[in-house]
Protein backbone atom coordinates (compact mmCIF):
# COMPACT_ATOMS: atom_id res chain seq x y z
CA UNK A 1 0.00 0.00 0.00
CA UNK A 2 1.03 3.40 -1.11
CA UNK A 3 0.85 6.35 1.07
CA UNK A 4 1.77 8.91 -2.15
CA UNK A 5 -0.25 10.26 -4.56
CA UNK A 6 1.02 11.77 -8.02
CA UNK A 7 0.72 15.51 -7.73
CA UNK A 8 1.43 15.23 -4.03
CA UNK A 9 4.08 17.80 -2.85
CA UNK A 10 5.72 15.63 0.52
CA UNK A 11 7.79 18.40 1.24
CA UNK A 12 9.06 22.03 0.76
CA UNK A 13 11.13 25.15 2.19
CA UNK A 14 13.05 27.61 1.43
CA UNK A 15 16.76 27.85 2.68
CA UNK A 16 18.98 31.52 2.95
CA UNK A 17 22.12 30.73 2.08
CA UNK A 18 25.39 32.94 3.09
CA UNK A 19 28.67 32.66 2.60
CA UNK A 20 28.85 31.29 6.22
CA UNK A 21 26.92 28.21 4.76
CA UNK A 22 29.39 27.56 1.92
CA UNK A 23 32.35 27.66 4.77
CA UNK A 24 30.41 25.42 6.95
CA UNK A 25 29.26 23.07 4.04
CA UNK A 26 33.21 22.93 2.54
CA UNK A 27 33.97 21.91 5.92
CA UNK A 28 31.47 19.06 7.03
CA UNK A 29 31.81 17.62 3.14
CA UNK A 30 35.78 18.20 2.96
CA UNK A 31 35.06 20.22 -0.45
CA UNK A 32 37.65 22.73 -0.66
CA UNK A 33 37.30 23.91 -3.90
CA UNK A 34 38.40 27.64 -3.74
CA UNK A 35 35.10 28.88 -6.10
CA UNK A 36 32.97 28.45 -3.07
CA UNK A 37 34.52 30.82 -0.75
CA UNK A 38 37.24 33.16 -2.81
CA UNK A 39 35.68 35.78 -5.18
CA UNK A 40 39.36 36.22 -6.91
CA UNK A 41 39.91 32.52 -7.52
CA UNK A 42 35.84 32.62 -9.01
CA UNK A 43 37.03 35.70 -10.97
CA UNK A 44 39.97 34.05 -12.10
CA UNK A 45 37.83 30.87 -13.79
CA UNK A 46 35.58 33.33 -15.81
CA UNK A 47 32.68 32.42 -12.95
CA UNK A 48 29.89 34.83 -12.59
CA UNK A 49 31.16 35.16 -8.37
CA UNK A 50 31.47 32.38 -5.70
CA UNK A 51 28.98 29.45 -6.63
CA UNK A 52 27.12 27.24 -3.93
CA UNK A 53 28.81 23.67 -4.17
CA UNK A 54 26.47 21.67 -6.30
CA UNK A 55 26.34 19.18 -3.70
CA UNK A 56 24.99 21.63 -1.08
CA UNK A 57 21.84 22.07 -3.03
CA UNK A 58 21.05 18.87 -3.93
CA UNK A 59 22.24 17.96 -0.27
CA UNK A 60 19.19 20.28 0.89
CA UNK A 61 16.90 19.07 -1.98
CA UNK A 62 17.14 14.94 -1.27
CA UNK A 63 17.02 16.12 2.47
CA UNK A 64 13.77 17.08 2.50
CA UNK A 65 12.77 13.88 0.97
CA UNK A 66 14.60 12.19 3.51
CA UNK A 67 13.40 14.10 6.69
CA UNK A 68 9.84 14.54 5.09
CA UNK A 69 9.66 10.34 4.94
CA UNK A 70 11.22 9.75 8.79
CA UNK A 71 13.88 7.44 7.77
CA UNK A 72 16.36 7.92 4.86
CA UNK A 73 16.27 3.85 4.60
CA UNK A 74 13.27 4.66 2.43
CA UNK A 75 15.60 6.40 0.02
CA UNK A 76 16.75 4.09 -2.70
CA UNK A 77 18.35 5.92 -5.34
CA UNK A 78 18.87 9.68 -6.05
CA UNK A 79 20.28 11.99 -8.79
CA UNK A 80 20.88 15.08 -10.59
CA UNK A 81 22.42 17.23 -13.06
CA UNK A 82 23.53 20.04 -12.09
CA UNK A 83 22.53 22.68 -14.86
CA UNK A 84 22.52 26.22 -13.81
CA UNK A 85 25.08 27.55 -10.50
CA UNK A 86 23.70 29.35 -7.58
CA UNK A 87 25.48 32.36 -7.27
CA UNK A 88 26.09 33.36 -2.97
CA UNK A 89 26.58 37.08 -2.88
CA UNK A 90 29.12 38.57 -0.45
CA UNK A 91 26.29 41.31 1.21
CA UNK A 92 23.24 39.66 0.66
CA UNK A 93 23.85 36.02 -0.10
CA UNK A 94 20.90 33.54 -1.59
CA UNK A 95 17.91 32.46 -1.77
CA UNK A 96 16.62 29.27 -2.67
CA UNK A 97 13.21 27.12 -2.99
CA UNK A 98 13.10 23.56 -2.77
CA UNK A 99 9.60 21.52 -3.74
CA UNK A 100 9.25 17.65 -3.77
CA UNK A 101 6.57 16.28 -5.78
CA UNK A 102 5.46 12.78 -6.00
CA UNK A 103 5.62 11.84 -10.03
CA UNK A 104 4.77 8.07 -10.47
CA UNK A 105 3.85 5.18 -7.76
CA UNK A 106 4.40 1.93 -8.68
CA UNK A 107 3.84 -1.50 -6.32
CA UNK A 108 7.22 -0.96 -4.65
CA UNK A 109 9.02 2.31 -5.69
CA UNK A 110 7.52 6.25 -5.84
CA UNK A 111 9.93 8.61 -8.18
CA UNK A 112 10.06 11.89 -6.43
CA UNK A 113 10.77 14.97 -8.72
CA UNK A 114 12.98 17.47 -7.02
CA UNK A 115 12.92 21.19 -8.37
CA UNK A 116 15.25 23.73 -6.62
CA UNK A 117 14.59 27.08 -7.91
CA UNK A 118 16.91 30.11 -7.37
CA UNK A 119 16.41 33.79 -9.07
CA UNK A 120 13.48 32.41 -10.29
CA UNK A 121 15.52 29.53 -12.47
CA UNK A 122 15.47 26.10 -12.40
CA UNK A 123 18.91 24.90 -11.43
CA UNK A 124 18.94 21.01 -11.21
CA UNK A 125 17.37 19.06 -13.88
CA UNK A 126 16.15 15.49 -13.48
CA UNK A 127 16.73 15.58 -10.00
CA UNK A 128 14.88 12.75 -8.80
CA UNK A 129 14.67 10.13 -6.01
CA UNK A 130 13.30 6.72 -5.89
CA UNK A 131 12.00 5.84 -2.38
CA UNK A 132 10.60 2.57 -1.01
CA UNK A 133 6.46 2.92 -0.71
CA UNK A 134 6.05 2.01 2.73
CA UNK B 1 47.27 18.29 -21.10
CA UNK B 2 43.71 15.97 -21.80
CA UNK B 3 42.31 13.31 -19.81
CA UNK B 4 44.08 10.19 -19.80
CA UNK B 5 41.66 7.83 -21.27
CA UNK B 6 43.60 4.56 -19.64
CA UNK B 7 41.91 5.51 -16.46
CA UNK B 8 38.84 3.35 -17.43
CA UNK B 9 39.13 0.51 -16.47
CA UNK B 10 42.59 0.75 -14.49
CA UNK B 11 41.94 -0.95 -10.97
CA UNK B 12 42.34 1.34 -8.03
CA UNK B 13 43.11 -0.15 -4.38
CA UNK B 14 40.71 0.15 -2.08
CA UNK B 15 40.40 3.67 0.37
CA UNK B 16 42.31 3.18 3.59
CA UNK B 17 39.01 2.79 6.45
CA UNK B 18 36.91 5.72 7.16
CA UNK B 19 35.22 5.43 10.37
CA UNK B 20 31.58 7.72 10.88
CA UNK B 21 32.30 9.95 13.67
CA UNK B 22 28.86 11.04 15.29
CA UNK B 23 30.16 14.73 15.64
CA UNK B 24 30.83 14.69 11.48
CA UNK B 25 27.39 13.19 11.04
CA UNK B 26 25.82 16.00 12.86
CA UNK B 27 27.88 18.35 11.02
CA UNK B 28 27.46 17.60 7.61
CA UNK B 29 23.78 17.31 8.88
CA UNK B 30 23.81 20.94 10.25
CA UNK B 31 25.64 21.87 6.79
CA UNK B 32 22.88 20.59 4.70
CA UNK B 33 19.92 22.04 6.62
CA UNK B 34 18.87 18.81 7.89
CA UNK B 35 17.40 18.82 10.77
CA UNK B 36 15.69 15.61 11.82
CA UNK B 37 16.24 14.46 15.14
CA UNK B 38 17.48 10.68 14.10
CA UNK B 39 20.99 12.74 12.94
CA UNK B 40 22.05 14.87 16.10
CA UNK B 41 20.30 12.64 18.67
CA UNK B 42 21.26 8.70 19.35
CA UNK B 43 18.15 8.19 21.38
CA UNK B 44 16.13 9.15 17.94
CA UNK B 45 18.15 7.28 15.97
CA UNK B 46 17.65 3.61 17.84
CA UNK B 47 13.90 4.74 17.80
CA UNK B 48 14.02 3.99 14.47
CA UNK B 49 16.31 0.67 14.89
CA UNK B 50 19.76 2.33 13.94
CA UNK B 51 23.03 2.09 16.46
CA UNK B 52 23.43 5.78 16.77
CA UNK B 53 23.02 9.03 14.49
CA UNK B 54 22.24 8.37 10.52
CA UNK B 55 23.82 10.51 7.79
CA UNK B 56 21.34 12.59 5.55
CA UNK B 57 21.77 10.39 2.13
CA UNK B 58 24.01 12.88 0.31
CA UNK B 59 26.52 12.20 2.83
CA UNK B 60 28.09 9.44 0.67
CA UNK B 61 29.73 11.89 -0.98
CA UNK B 62 32.49 12.40 1.62
CA UNK B 63 33.21 8.60 0.71
CA UNK B 64 33.36 9.63 -3.21
CA UNK B 65 35.59 12.89 -2.48
CA UNK B 66 38.42 10.47 -0.87
CA UNK B 67 38.24 8.36 -4.12
CA UNK B 68 38.58 11.68 -6.29
CA UNK B 69 42.17 12.54 -4.61
CA UNK B 70 43.15 9.20 -5.33
CA UNK B 71 41.71 9.56 -9.46
CA UNK B 72 43.53 13.45 -8.91
CA UNK B 73 46.79 11.80 -7.42
CA UNK B 74 47.07 9.37 -9.84
CA UNK B 75 50.09 10.36 -12.41
CA UNK B 76 49.21 11.67 -16.03
CA UNK B 77 45.38 11.30 -14.80
CA UNK B 78 45.47 14.96 -16.84
CA UNK B 79 42.85 16.00 -14.35
CA UNK B 80 43.30 19.10 -12.22
CA UNK B 81 40.71 20.15 -8.93
CA UNK B 82 40.36 23.77 -10.23
CA UNK B 83 38.87 22.67 -14.05
CA UNK B 84 36.49 19.99 -12.55
CA UNK B 85 33.08 21.20 -12.69
CA UNK B 86 30.46 18.78 -11.43
CA UNK B 87 27.75 18.15 -14.00
CA UNK B 88 26.06 15.05 -12.57
CA UNK B 89 25.60 13.43 -9.47
CA UNK B 90 24.13 9.85 -8.84
CA UNK B 91 23.39 7.56 -5.52
CA UNK B 92 21.98 3.69 -5.22
CA UNK B 93 21.89 2.80 -1.51
CA UNK B 94 21.22 -0.65 0.59
CA UNK B 95 21.11 1.23 3.61
CA UNK B 96 21.61 4.63 5.44
CA UNK B 97 25.31 5.31 6.87
CA UNK B 98 25.47 5.38 10.74
CA UNK B 99 27.95 6.90 13.17
CA UNK B 100 30.46 4.23 14.21
CA UNK B 101 30.41 2.88 10.41
CA UNK B 102 33.88 1.37 8.97
CA UNK B 103 33.37 2.28 5.11
CA UNK B 104 35.85 1.38 2.31
CA UNK B 105 35.23 2.94 -0.98
CA UNK B 106 36.89 1.42 -4.40
CA UNK B 107 36.95 3.59 -7.12
CA UNK B 108 36.36 2.63 -10.82
CA UNK B 109 36.32 4.74 -14.04
CA UNK B 110 33.96 4.03 -16.40
CA UNK B 111 33.93 6.66 -18.75
CA UNK B 112 36.17 9.26 -20.48
CA UNK B 113 34.23 10.73 -22.97
CA UNK B 114 35.86 13.76 -25.48
CA UNK B 115 34.07 16.76 -25.73
CA UNK B 116 35.47 19.89 -27.63
CA UNK B 117 38.40 20.59 -25.74
CA UNK B 118 37.02 18.98 -22.44
CA UNK B 119 36.11 15.40 -21.13
CA UNK B 120 33.19 13.90 -19.58
CA UNK B 121 34.59 11.75 -16.87
CA UNK B 122 32.09 9.26 -15.12
CA UNK B 123 33.93 8.03 -11.89
CA UNK B 124 32.09 5.22 -9.73
CA UNK B 125 32.84 4.54 -5.86
CA UNK B 126 31.42 1.75 -4.97
CA UNK B 127 31.28 1.91 -0.44
CA UNK B 128 31.20 -1.54 1.77
CA UNK B 129 31.12 -1.62 5.35
CA UNK B 130 33.45 -3.38 7.28
CA UNK B 131 31.43 -6.72 6.83
CA UNK B 132 32.06 -6.01 3.06
CA UNK B 133 28.20 -5.53 2.43
CA UNK B 134 27.17 -2.74 0.31
CA UNK B 135 26.46 0.28 1.65
CA UNK B 136 25.92 2.99 -1.41
CA UNK B 137 27.38 3.32 -4.81
CA UNK B 138 28.07 6.99 -5.75
CA UNK B 139 28.22 8.25 -9.74
CA UNK B 140 29.50 11.80 -10.48
CA UNK B 141 29.95 12.60 -14.23
CA UNK B 142 32.85 15.47 -13.95
CA UNK B 143 33.68 17.99 -16.84
CA UNK B 144 37.18 18.27 -16.99
CA UNK B 145 39.03 20.92 -19.15
CA UNK B 146 41.89 20.11 -20.70
CA UNK B 147 44.96 21.56 -18.22
CA UNK B 148 46.56 23.47 -21.30
CA UNK B 149 43.55 24.83 -22.72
Amino acid sequence: MSDFTVGQIIAERSVHLTRESLVRYAGASNDFNPIHYNDDVAAAVGLPGVLAHGMLTMGIAVGIVSDALGDPARIAECGVRFTRPVVVDTETGADIHVSAEVASVDDETARIDLTVRFADTSVLGKAQVRVRVS
Amino acid sequence: MPVNPELVGRAFPPTAPYLVGREKVREFARAVFADAPQHVDPEAARALGYADVVAPPTFAIVMQDITLQQMLAYPESGIELSRIVHAEQRFRYSRPIVAGDELVATLSVAGVRAMRGNAMVTMEAEVVDADGAHVVTTTSILLVGDSDA
